[in-house]
């Protein structure tokens, strides 16, 4: 499986933890807004912004390292910028031998820029979702308007999904206890594998459909009309709007100066 | 090591603020769209329902076979659901997969989740959707008919889907347009017949046990509409591929930026040289590409229309 299953929040002690989920959304957005918008080639704006990142993992009591160490994930992606590093026209700083392909110093500066943007973006990313617990970021989704009924969906996703995970990890299961390798014999086709991964995907789809109904039925034996009751109330307290403002005045003064200076 | 290139889910960073916004902008339509009609079609089933079949959908695409060094075909599934869901619905599940996706697993990111949605819902959804009704009423009803419908459905979807993120990659500048076409479009022609495989599979399970469920999927709301939406998400498309052609300075902000010279020490910008330099290069091959996975699409879908006329022929002369 690509995904790790362990629930990614990590509870600590700290101030960033305590904060309303609503200011740990809107931060996380914000800065990577920022991220993307600091110009290629400002490495002291990606610079600001790494600290910055560093930073709250620390208040989070993470310890630093902890986003970073999770940060590779989008990596893979970079390849599809790595063409840039040849086609962008420029200053040549190094001609391969026996191509003759040109690498460019804007190319490069495009593509590490890239590289930084996506990088630094996704530490955001992992730390909103290690110091909210992920019922509280839905429940902050739903309160900065996004529409209701999309929240409780992905509410819903979120909570039936570990269950459909462990479904599927016995089907897995059940299928590798039935997949004996005899001698001498070939393996079975590509198309036969595919036909019988799709089969499995049919079955769990049913399976999934079917608990959904019982669900459903559940749901409407408990007095269940259409909308998803939530006894979450929160209120904004001094410290979150203080961070709130402070750490966005950061971000647009740090952004603000990058580009007029 | 192959395995996570060819995912289509877009990270943050690789596509510019003003591009994701817009992306944003057309994903709210969508969803606000898909939300209204499909309650009107469950009803107060809508929200377990649709909840519980994008926990699916994740699950299921642990569910791999493996196709070749190192890579192995699993599902993105918005075919699948369109299917039997209809493709409103099929846009409903994948926005929340996507959204807990990228929240949650920091697969696809959290500003750019505007065109993940657009790309790998809606596109996907109505593309698939499309090529399946089309398929079926040219092919006919019997079993080999679906499944071969089905085959196109899944590849169609997972193709036209990576065509949509190479374009938008290469309006933000982040890949050249011609190869970020070819290069997704070719390895996503690939992934795609491992989707096919497995939708087709999956909805032949369904017809053998549930032949009800795709009735369902069949009277879903959209089928009508699913043309009009294609063409005006391509047209949104088209727009923002050559947006940045167009103009001399593809990024407003940047340009402003380069002008003022804060972009360092005498490097001058290297847009105001690009658009020139990549239309009449660039664009043709691209276009070129583009016109192949068209070819494609168009061998792809009337070989499951073939099949599905054969089998169906054959069947009604047994009886």
């Amino acid at each position: 499986m690509h995904f790790d299953l362990t629930d990614q929040y990590r509870p600590r002690p700290s101030v960033v933890h305590h904060l309303d989920p609503r200011v740990k959304v809107v931060l996380a957005l914000g800065f990577i807004l920022a991220a993307g918008l600091t110009p290629i080639g400002a490495w002291s704006g990606f610079a600001a912004l790494l600290i910055l990142a560093l930073a709250a993992s620390l208040a989070s009591r993470l310890g630093l390292t902890f986003a970073l160490r999770r940060s590779y994930i989008a990596l893979p992606f970079v390849l599809v910028a790595l063409p840039l590093v040849f086609t962008i026209p420029g200053e040549i700083v190094y001609q391969t031998p026996l191509t003759g392909w040109t690498i460019t110093a804007q190319g490069l500066d495009r593509f590490l820029s890239l590289i930084l943007r996506s990088w630094i973006a996704i530490q955001a990313a992992i730390l909103l979702v290690a110091v909210a617990p992920f019922p509280d970021v839905v429940w902050a989704l739903g309160a900065l308007r996004v529409p209701r009924l999309l929240v409780a969906t992905i509410g819903f996703m979120y909570r039936y999904f570990f269950v459909l995970a462990d479904e599927t990890a016995r089907m897995l299961r059940a299928r590798t206890a039935r997949s004996a390798e005899a001698q001498g014999r070939r393996k079975p086709s590509l198309l036969w594998q595919g036909g019988v991964a799709g089969a499995m995907v049919g079955s769990l789809f049913l399976r999934a459909l079917e608990r959904s109904e019982r669900v459903h039925a559940a749901m409407l034996a408990r007095g269940y009309n259409g909308q998803m009751p939530s006894l979450a109330h929160r209120e904004m307290r001094r410290m979150d709007w203080l961070v709130l403002l402070a750490a966005l005045l950061l971000l647009v003064g740090r952004l603000a100066w990058a580009r007029l200076s | 090591m192959l395995a996570p290139l060819v995912r289509m889910h877009i990270p943050d960073g690789f596509l510019t603020p003003a591009i994701s916004v817009i992306g944003w902008a057309i994903a709210v339509v969508l969803i606000v769209v898909a939300l209204r009609r499909t309650r009107r079609q469950l009803d107060d089933r809508m929200v377990p329902m649709m909840g519980v079949l994008a926990a699916f959908l994740f699950a299921a695409q642990a569910i791999n076979f493996p196709v070749a060094a190192g890579t192995s075909g699993h599902l993105i599934g918005a075919a699948l659901a369109a299917i039997v869901m209809g493709p409103w619905a099929a846009t409903l599940i994948m926005t929340a997969v996507l959204a807990v996706q990228g929240l949650l697993f920091q697969d696809g990111g959290l500003v750019v989740m505007g065109w993940n949605i657009v790309n790998m819902g809606a596109i996907a959804a109505f593309s698939g959707y499309l090529a399946y009704t089309l398929a079926r009423r040219l092919g006919g009803e019997s079993r080999a008919a679906v499944m071969a419908a089905s085959f196109a459905a899944g590849w169609i979807s997972v193709v036209v889907a990576s065509l949509a993120t190479a374009i938008e990659l290469a309006a933000s500048l982040t890949s050249p347009l011609v190869l970020a076409v070819a290069a997704m479009g070719s390895v996503h022609a690939l992934i795609g017949v491992g989707e096919g495989v497995i939708t087709a599979a999956a909805v032949g399970l369904l017809l053998t046990t549930r032949p009800g469920l795709l009735q369902s999927g069949a009277t879903a709301p959209g089928g009508r509409t699913a043309t009009v939406i294609l063409v005006g998400l391509a047209a949104a498309l088209l727009v923002a591929a050559f947006s940045p052609l167009a103009s001399p300075s593809p990024d407003g902000l940047e340009a402003v930026a380069a002008s003022q010279g804060f972009l360092g020490l005498g490097r001058s910008a290297s847009y105001p040289i690009l658009p020139d330099y990549t239309v009449p290069f660039v664009s043709h091959p691209a276009l070129a590409t583009i016109a192949a996975v068209m070819v494609g699409t168009l061998v792809v879908f009337g070989g499951a229309v073939i099949i599905g006329r054969l089998a169906t022929r054959r069947k009604t002369a047994d009886l």
